[in-house]
């Protein structure tokens, strides 16, 4: 910051770069990130376009005469103890397994923010009130905590969906609260309230935005964390009900079978590998693009 | 003697926290005329910005609390307003302009947008245009190209931010503008480009102001009546030509224009005020300034002094108590 606002006034030799392509600009350099972009590009295309690659019956219909098939040409990835075709069981279980992740990220951040902002903006005793609500929930180990809400709702979409958020949305309320509480003391906010704004106009346009930052890299780098407890989850059986393919469920099918099919485990543990891993990168990538002390 | 638009009568406000209790405020009385400037000076901590503070009734809620005294705008008391009514008043009414131009603006939004932001807040319903035309024309009142409204904070130097502060805080037209030490992050050069726009909009608009400062140079340019602020106490108070041209001074007074280095005169030193302000949250019980007083008698520790009043030129000590 320093070294621009040394510059002299007036002169119009600034070029105008808008905040995201300067990040766009930043984030590039990186180059896991940018690998970590494409793979993840790859991956969201064969999950949007998986029913023109394979149909979704190819997942579900059984066969049991081409069952446990090696990998071949017919079938890219094999097939599995009921002669359903591998290939098109991870990329339908895929689309269930990075929506229930991205949704479940995308509401705990929404839930999170929320109760952190007011947390940290008001403080005194909705402080307290929300904070030690928080420490209830935080005192439940997660895992326990989703498959008490699973088993009390029943495993099924929303069901899960709601289960992964009450589980993740602590972490925003922290993140966002100590943020808050820094940005709230910053002269701008007391500019703005004695330029009249009221409590929420301050809280939406001037506090949340400088926030933005952390917020997305940490909401980058919670998908990945969704992405494998939510495997864990259907691996524990608490996902998905069958028939639907699902990552975790793939695994668990193909424990029994680890011996003679070991690609029945390899390829769905690949799946969630790398998706879990292009996020992070890309998160990691974010991380150093948006921190304003890296800038050059 | 003009219109008052901003009368605050014995004031008093208090830090309290569970440690101790810090006098910021003990009991001042200040006065605004319309369309005139009261400069309030005071070293570091003497409560300037609290008084600010409490005008927009912006104290922080959980320690600043204010004991008694009343403020009173166009002969409103704020301090018993709601909520409501005083989001009405404040960037509408009364505007403020904070110290460090560095901070006081919002990094994410292009200085456009937060001049845009002001006007909107007051003028509901107004139509974009017209939104545009105002910023442009703000924008051009403090000397910036209207070019210039779609770039971020970070792009401006500290002087182009102050100006920018100030056309937000102008925004609206308000009726008060406090400015607490709008060139104190400055340098030199900038201070004085500042403060002649300062000057040349008030007079202009019509607005009158509260000028905080510590440099009594800037009173000097700026001001009609100043305030001598000093542990929380309003010491001297008078016109301009009262504390600049009159005879007697409160010792305190003496001592600010001891500490400004002299064109004219050849000096190895400055005579600066030895010593500390009070500790706030432990005044003594007779005159605040006495341990520091050059002409301190028997009586300074003993007795608050009184107020001593001739005309416009009111003292705080007991030098001048027994002629009143």
């Amino acid at each position: 910051m320093e070294s621009v606002t040394a510059v002299q006034p007036g002169i119009q030799t600034f070029k105008k770069q808008s905040q995201a392509k300067e990040v766009w600009r930043r984030f590039r350099k990186s180059k896991g990130a940018v690998a970590g972009l494409l793979m993840l590009s790859v991956i969201v295309f064969l999950l949007v376009f998986a029913d023109f690659i394979a149909p979704y019956a190819l997942a579900t219909q059984q066969d049991l005469a081409i069952k446990l098939q090696g990998p071949s040409f017919s079938h890219l990835l094999g097939t599995d103890a009921f002669g359903r075709d591998l290939f098109a069981r991870i990329i339908h279980g895929g689309r269930t397994s990075l929506s229930i992740a991205v949704l479940a990220t995308i509401s705990s951040c929404l839930l999170g923010s929320a109760l952190g902002a007011i947390a940290g903006y008001f403080g005194g005793r909705i402080d307290s009130l929300i904070m030690r609500t928080l420490d209830i929930f935080m005192s439940i180990p997660d895992i326990l905590f989703t498959m008490a809400v699973v088993f009390a709702l029943g495993a099924g979409f929303i069901n899960l969906l709601l289960a992964l958020t009450l589980a993740y949305f602590t972490n925003y309320v922290r993140l966002v609260r100590s943020q808050v509480l820094n940005l709230a003391e910053l002269d701008y906010v007391e500019a703005a309230r004695a330029g009249g704004s009221g409590s929420t106009r301050i809280i939406i346009t001037h506090i949340l935005p400088n926030a933005m930052g952390v917020i997305i890299v940490n909401t980058t780098l919670n998908v990945a964390k969704i992405i494998l407890y939510e495997s864990t989850l259907s691996f524990l059986g608490l996902g998905m009900p069958p028939p639907a393919p699902e990552w975790g469920l793939l695994l668990a099918d193909a424990r029994e079978y680890m011996r003679v099919a070991p690609y029945l485990m390899f390829f769905p543990a690949m799946a969630i590998v790398l998706c879990a891993t292009s996020v992070n990168l890309i998160g990691d990538g974010l991380r150093d693009a948006l921190d304003p002390h890296l800038k050059s | 003697m003009s219109e008052t638009i901003l009368d605050i009568k014995d004031l008093w406000v208090i830090y309290k926290t569970d440690l101790e209790t810090v006098h910021a405020v003990n009991g001042i009385d200040l006065r605004i005329g319309k369309g005139k400037t009261l400069g309030l000076v005071g070293e570091t901590g003497a409560g300037k910005t609290t008084t600010a503070l409490s005008i927009l009734r912006l104290l922080p809620s959980n320690t600043g609390r204010v004991l008694k005294g009343s403020i009173e705008f166009h002969g409103q008391d704020i301090l018993g307003m709601n909520d409501g009514q005083i989001h009405a008043i404040r960037g509408e009414k009364i505007a403020m302009v904070f110290q460090d131009p560095m901070t006081s603006l919002n990094p994410v939004m292009t200085v456009g947008e937060q001049i845009a932001e002001a006007i909107m807040l007051h003028n509901e319903g107004i139509v974009t245009a017209e939104v545009d035309r105002r910023v442009d024309a703000m924008l051009g009142m403090v000397g910036i190209q209207a070019s210039r409204k779609d770039e971020y904070p970070h792009q401006f130097s500290g002087g182009m931010k102050q100006r920018v502060v100030i056309a937000m805080a102008l925004a609206c037209e308000p009726e008060l503008l406090i400015a607490d030490e709008p060139t104190t992050a400055l340098d030199v050069t900038i201070q004085a480009q500042v403060l002649t726009m300062i000057k040349d909009l008030r007079n202009r608009l019509g607005t009158s102001m509260l000028m905080i400062t510590h440099n009594l140079g800037i009173v000097a340019r700026t001001c009609d009546d100043v305030a001598v602020m000093y542990a929380g106490e309003i010491v001297e108070s008078g016109t301009v030509e009262d504390l600049f041209l009159g005879s007697r001074h409160h010792p305190y007074t003496d001592g600010l224009f001891g500490s400004i280095p002299s064109l004219t005169s050849r000096a190895a030193r400055l005579t600066p005020i030895p010593g500390l302000m009070p500790d706030p949250s432990a005044l003594p019980k007779g005159c605040a300034f006495e341990a520091r007083c050059a002409k301190r008698m028997d009586i300074c520790l003993q007795r608050h002094p009184e107020k001593a009043t001739e005309g416009t030129h009111c003292i705080l000590c007991h030098l001048y108590g027994e002629k009143s």
